[in-house]
């Protein structure tokens, strides 16, 4: 199977079961402790990694290219409060730009 | 119990724009990320959840493995094991009918229908998600027509858009020290592992910020 067929297949299913643990599962249960507060910080941690490697990451290497520049102008987007679509579109066009001027 | 259903359509209407806007954006970038045509749609309608589904676009666009991508997208969504246990008390029948409703949990419906007045019920959360669901599937394929007609999706600046997505995601999950205390960590040891691993693993191993966060926090 190819890593694409092999990554949704095997993402939607444990999305699946996921989403189904509380009301098909556990039912009235509760997540220990122990495991709910670590598991409510996994979002935070993860969305960061994928922020700086997409940003800065290369072949084994960090790499400071256009997509720097994108993510300045997303980030001022995102601080302005721009939906979602704007934030994408603002990002691409100032690393575009920065691509075709240097 | 139809009203409710149509009221909980009504009032998600506003976010099933913004969804739509949002899964075209994920068509065009799976598209960008050489994922093909048929695996995004079978993935908007079995995932149903944007930021694991960006976070396998990212990963394996840059060559990043099955397994590392799948890793990172099951911990972007470890969080639907809480959320659907707090509201797992409102779901009733049959196995299969729970599982299947079950499916309609992301986090706008979660948010919306334990912040209505009047109380939780599943028919407010069922008749939202059905219009999200509808919603994110029609932006994924209009986005993967429209990724179509790009042809080096670099030149467009489509691998800054990732960047810029995932920090949009990011910053309404800032809510309290924790959060950003595991969101430095989380970058941090990402950006210390680029130069030593294999694409994918960094995400991986950042998720251990969510672990010294919480025990620090």
């Amino acid at each position: 199977m190819s890593p694409v067929w092999a990554s949704v297949l095997g993402v939607g299913a444990a999305t699946i079961v996921l989403k189904a643990t509380g009301p098909v599962v556990l039912g009235r249960r509760e997540l220990p402790s122990w495991l709910a507060g670590p598991v409510s910080l996994l979002a935070p941690a993860v969305l960061a990694a994928f922020v700086v490697t997409q940003a800065v990451g290369g072949d084994r290497e960090i790499v400071a290219d256009a997509r720097l520049v994108g993510l300045g102008a997303g980030a001022i987007a995102v601080a302005l409060r721009a939906p979602i679509l704007a934030v994408v579109v603002v990002a691409a066009a100032a690393a575009a730009l920065t691509r075709l001027l240097t | 119990m139809k009203s409710r259903f149509l009221e909980g359509a009504r009032m998600i209407a506003p976010v099933g724009v913004a969804a739509f806007l949002f899964a075209l954006s994920f068509g065009v970038l799976a598209r960008a990320a050489g994922m093909g045509l048929a695996a995004p749609l079978v993935m908007s309608a079995t995932t149903f959840a944007g930021s694991a589904q960006f976070a396998v676009a990212s990963v394996l666009g840059s060559a990043g493995s099955a397994g590392a991508a799948i890793a990172a997208a099951v911990m972007l969504n470890a969080r639907y094991a809480p959320i659907g246990i707090s509201i797992a008390p409102a779901f009733h029948g049959s196995l299969p009918r729970r599982l299947l409703q079950s499916q309609l949990i992301v986090d706008e419906t979660w948010a919306m229908t334990i912040r209505r007045k009047g109380g939780f019920d599943l028919q407010v959360l069922l008749g939202a998600g059905a219009v999200l669901y509808i919603c994110w599937n029609l932006g994924t394929a209009l986005g993967l027509i429209l990724g179509n007609v790009i042809n080096d999706p670099n030149d467009l600046g489509l691998d800054a858009a990732f960047a810029a997505l995932f920090l949009a995601l990011l910053v309404p999950q800032l809510r309290g020290r924790r959060e950003v205390t595991a969101a430095l960590l989380g970058g941090g040891i990402a950006l210390a592992l680029i130069p030593f691993v294999p694409a994918g693993v960094p995400i991986i191993a950042g998720a251990a910020g969510s672990l010294v966060g919480w025990m620090r926090g």
